[in-house]
């Protein structure tokens, strides 16, 4: 993910500046703006009729600083900074729970998401979310390839939190891991030889020009 | 018609009637007890040859009181309805073999009911006379248009469209009312998304060029006399002229006035330019050609507008309306619109607590708002306040739950509607009040303008009877019946002109209006037995008794709505229908048998609604609902019209209890005549004293709110009733 901070920087520092929404600005449409131009789906998030039903609806919805219906208030309300940097979005499962019930027909799964992303672009994210975490362990993994080494995943993930934190998880998923290998689900070899997909360099092509086209989309806020 | 009564009765075995009923011994009550001059039975009464016999005799034999024992009177009522003589129904069906048990230890007390119910409706057929129509019955095609906005200009077209003569009397200089002056009106058709052009333009024209509809501008109501049929009006022009026209009937539509808010400091109003109301930024932004407004204050670009909902309203609070105007929210969204369609980067946010966008096309509009990027913020202002070259909202964010500030240009306040109802005919002191304050100045005894329902509207039962006032002949239409926009007002108009179309035309067969509309009796009074207590003419719901000089009861036909609470309030019994009397009903009451003391077979009389209590009796039959067999059951036209010498005859005459079952009273009423239910209640308070002074227990007399669905209900309070009674024991009074 590193890499796609790069180009972002400047917008970054752009963004940043215009950080501390004055209280003089509440209300207005600037930040509803740069979520509806820049966040997937966030043109949806003015269609919200502050129901409350996704708040109500989500599993997880109480654990969470914010529900969506919250998120979305917070958007038109203009709390960019507080929006940007919630760990909210983080913690959606995407169970579509939300997007079932809204009756707005909001795709409020792809908001969460699209606004995660986009609070990863601008380097807002906060840094140890566990779930975004392991959202960048596996892009790398997986783009590495273009194909998932199980393996070393697992293995980052386990020692993500420690060594003995990484041995415990290891041996109680042991019994998993090998019939994982049992069933060829998993190749021990991952460790030293990850084959990848076929014509990985295209799917490194293929990324860099979806990252160019998206950079080109995004308005400067 | 022979001045001899000749009572025919008709006995019927269909249904079931002849196997569980002993038809013969049946006629013989007929003939014998009912003194039926003419007894006949048949196999299905309500078929051709059933309904040919009965007319045959009518024809050839000079029968003029048919009694039908058959099913509920409100059963195949085409099929008995006989022109000319005047027809009775004992009902054996619904009122009888339905609600009993077929065994044999039933039979005898299912035949005691079959044959009271018997020996009752030829006594009663016996007591009534067929009603001839209204004598002084007039017809007079003129509607009075009181009202020259939307709604009037609405109905004096459709009523002009459909053949009648209008006369519209507007207080203003122009027609148009309030929608003229605004740009636009929210959208009445599909997509629902855009504001639309209020047409009043267009209506205006069509009225002015309509050869059957004047128009008096500049003018008022200087009076208001006569009824339905035969209203005389004057029609007082500012300039001093007055003239006099007659009409069939009259449509008050004289729509609403802004609430005036300023009294009310959290919104600010009056203390900035730049602190307007929705209807003021309709005229400023007319003023300037459908363009942008600038800022009141100082002639600036407008960048940010927020619109305060419920500014005033929706609450209970000092000075607030305590109801929903209903229109505003639509109102703001459209006029975010005028903002966002020039211009999608003025911000626009409407504050609200709810937001009711109510009408076919509102959660379209909601969502077109949406689409244009207006904010939609729920919250609660608690203060509105010029400050620093813009003004600032206060508010507490109701989802975010903080409290918070928005900074903007302008501010716009849902201010609601306040109806231009005139005098609250309720308030003692409106009697005083000088012309000008009146819409209609009538000159009936019970106040000069429509009765209020609520919040100062008038209007009567929004659910039971749609666009009827309290005032016969009399409709109102528009935002003077309750809160409504122009789409909701075009339809009112429409249906309350038909209303009126209606009116006019049951005045000139001298029949009833709504609720028994057709019914052509109407209330007699006898002058010479009148102790002139006045209680009719204070209790007739409808203000249809006025008063002579020597302060006797002068009844109105056309206005009367034929409830006989009347001919209930009269404690000297002068009033009465041809076809429904204290006599009509105090007979039948007489002829109910009451078995000795130690037979223990008490019997109850119940005084039922015919409008709600007696269908859901009829219904709880269909159910083959049972329930005892000691009751009889009288329909009456309303609890109302229940004289208080039924009850004390019934007492005397040894019936052990007495149940009077009406509809729904008090503020939200189900009464078909708004007031009778009501009324009753009020005098069976006095009862108890009655049964005092007879020594009788008060369980004895019960009177019961029934709705037309209690089904299960009714039975259940019949028996209950009839435990009652075993538990008090018999009355006292059985000879
Ligand atoms: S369910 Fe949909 S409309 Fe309701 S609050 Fe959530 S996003 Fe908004
Ligand atoms: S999809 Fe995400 S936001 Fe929606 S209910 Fe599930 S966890 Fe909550
Ligand atoms: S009380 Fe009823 S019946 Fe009597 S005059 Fe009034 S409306 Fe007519």
């Amino acid at each position: 993910m590193n890499d796609t901070s790069k180009p972002i920087d400047a917008i970054r520092k752009m963004s940043m500046s215009a950080g501390n929404t004055a209280m003089i600005e509440r209300y207005r449409n600037h930040f509803l703006k740069e979520v509806t131009d820049n966040v997937e789906e966030g043109e949806w998030v003015n269609m919200c009729m502050q129901c409350g039903v996704c708040a109500g609806s989500c599993p997880l919805g109480n654990a969470w600083a914010h529900p969506p219906q919250e998120i979305f208030m917070m958007i038109r309300a203009g709390k960019r900074e507080e929006v940007l940097t919630s760990d909210s979005m983080w913690m959606c499962t995407s169970c579509y729970n939300c997007i079932v019930r809204c009756p707005r027909k909001l795709p409020i799964t792809h908001i969460m998401h699209g606004l995660a992303r986009y609070a990863e672009r601008l380097g807002l994210a906060p840094k140890n979310q566990p779930t975004r975490k392991f959202a960048m362990m596996f892009w790398d993994n997986i783009t590495k390839t273009g194909r998932a080494n199980e393996v070393t995943l697992g293995i980052r993930l386990y020692f993500m939190h420690g060594f003995v934190n990484g041995i415990k998880t290891a041996l109680k998923m042991l019994p998993v891991g090998l019939s994982m290998i049992k069933t060829k689900r998993m190749s021990p070899l991952g460790l030293v030889a990850h084959s990848g997909c076929k014509g990985k360099n295209d799917i490194t092509k293929l990324l860099k020009k979806a990252r160019e086209i998206e950079e080109a989309r995004m308005k400067k806020y | 018609m022979a001045d001899e009564k000749k009572i025919g009765a008709y006995l019927c075995k269909g249904c079931g009637l002849g196997d569980r009923l002993d038809i013969s011994a049946l006629k013989v009550v007929a003939e014998r007890e009912g003194k039926a001059a003419i007894v006949r039975e048949h196999d299905f009464l309500c078929d051709a040859s059933g309904v040919a016999m009965i007319q045959a005799d009518i024809d050839t034999q000079g029968v003029n009181r048919v009694a039908i024992a058959a099913c509920s009177r409100r059963a195949k009522t085409e099929a008995f309805g006989f022109a000319n003589v005047a027809v009775s129904r004992a009902n054996l069906r619904e009122g009888v073999i339905w609600v009993r048990p077929d065994t044999d230890e039933n039979r005898e007390t299912t035949q005691e009911m079959a044959t009271d119910y018997v020996r009752m409706a030829c006594v009663e057929a016996k007591f009534m006379n067929p009603p001839d129509a209204n004598k002084a019955a007039t017809y007079n095609r003129q509607l009075l248009v009181v009202g020259g906005g939307v709604s009037g200009l609405t109905s004096a077209i459709e009523a002009a469209r459909a053949g009648y003569n209008v006369t519209i009397v507007e207080k203003g200089a122009e027609l148009g009312g309030i929608a003229a002056q605004l740009y636009r009106q929210v959208p009445e058709h599909s997509p629902y998304s855009d504001p639309q052009d209020t047409g009043v333009a267009e209506l205006i024209n069509a009225v002015s060029n309509h050869k059957n509809i004047t128009v008096h501008t500049r003018s008022s109501i200087a009076e208001t006399d006569g009824a339905p049929g035969r209203f005389v009006v004057q029609i007082a022009a500012e300039s001093g002229t007055s003239e006099t026209k007659t009409f069939g009937a009259i449509l008050q539509a004289t729509g609403f006035t802004a609430h005036d808010i300023s009294h009310l400091p959290v919104y600010g109003y009056k203390t900035s330019p730049d602190i307007i109301t929705q209807f003021e930024l309709e005229q400023l932004t007319k003023a300037a050609g459908g363009d942008i407004i600038k800022r009141p204050s100082d002639g600036k670009q407008v960048a940010s507008v927020a619109f305060v909902q419920c500014a005033g309203q929706r609450s209970e609070q000092e000075g607030h309306l305590s109801y929903c105007s209903g229109h505003c929210c639509s109102t703001s969204i459209k006029q975010a619109m005028y903002f966002k369609n020039a211009n999608p980067a003025i911000d626009t946010n409407i504050i609200y607590t709810d937001l009711r966008t109510p009408g076919a096309g509102g959660e379209d509009f909601y969502r077109s708002g949406q689409h244009k990027g207006v904010t939609f913020t729920k919250g609660q202002v608690t203060s509105v306040k010029a400050e620093g070259g813009g003004v600032s909202v206060k508010f507490k964010d109701l989802i975010l739950n903080e409290d918070t500030e928005e900074k903007v240009d302008l501010v716009v306040l849902a201010n609601g509607m306040v109806p231009n109802s005139g005098l609250n005919i309720d308030d003692p002191t409106s009697a005083e009040k000088p012309k000008s304050a009146s819409i209609l100045n009538l000159t009936y005894r019970q106040g000069r303008d429509l009765p209020q329902l609520k919040y100062g509207f008038n209007d009567s039962h929004f659910i039971c009877f749609p666009y009827e006032t309290r005032r016969t002949g009399i409709y109102a239409a528009g935002p003077v019946r309750r809160p409504m926009d122009i789409a909701q007002t075009k339809e009112d108009a429409t249906g309350a002109t038909l209303k009126a179309i209606q009116a006019i035309e049951n005045a000139a067969l001298g029949r009833a209006a709504h609720p028994r509309s057709g019914d052509l009796s109407f209330p007699s009074f006898k002058k010479e037995g009148c102790t002139q207590c006045k209680r009719c003419t204070v209790e007739c719901p409808f203000g249809a008794i006025d008063e002579d000089a020597q302060r006797f009861p002068v009844f109105n036909e056309s206005r009367c709505r034929r409830c006989g609470t009347c001919m209930g309030a009269c404690p000297v019994r002068v009033i009465s229908f041809e076809n429904y009397s204290v006599d009509s009903v105090g007979q039948q009451i007489k002829n109910i048998d009451i078995p000795e003391e130690f037979d223990e077979k008490p019997r109850i009389l119940m005084l039922a609604c015919e409008n709600d209590a007696y269908p859901a009796l009829d219904m709880a039959a269909m159910n083959r609902q049972e329930y005892s067999a000691f009751v009889r059951v009288i329909p009456v036209r309303c609890l109302g019209s229940v004289n208080l010498i039924w009850i004390t005859d019934a007492l005397n005459s040894g019936f052990d209890g007495v149940m009077m079952m009406g509809c729904k009273k008090g503020d939200n009423y189900q009464c078909h005549f708004v007031k009778g239910s009501e009324l009753a209640h009020m005098r069976m308070s006095k009862v108890d004293d009655t049964l005092k002074t007879l020594s009788l227990e008060t369980e004895r007399v019960v009177t019961h709110e029934i709705a037309i669905t209690d089904i299960h209900r009714l039975p259940q309070l019949i028996n209950e009733m009839a435990s009652t009674i075993l538990r008090i024991g018999m009355s006292p009074l059985k000879f």
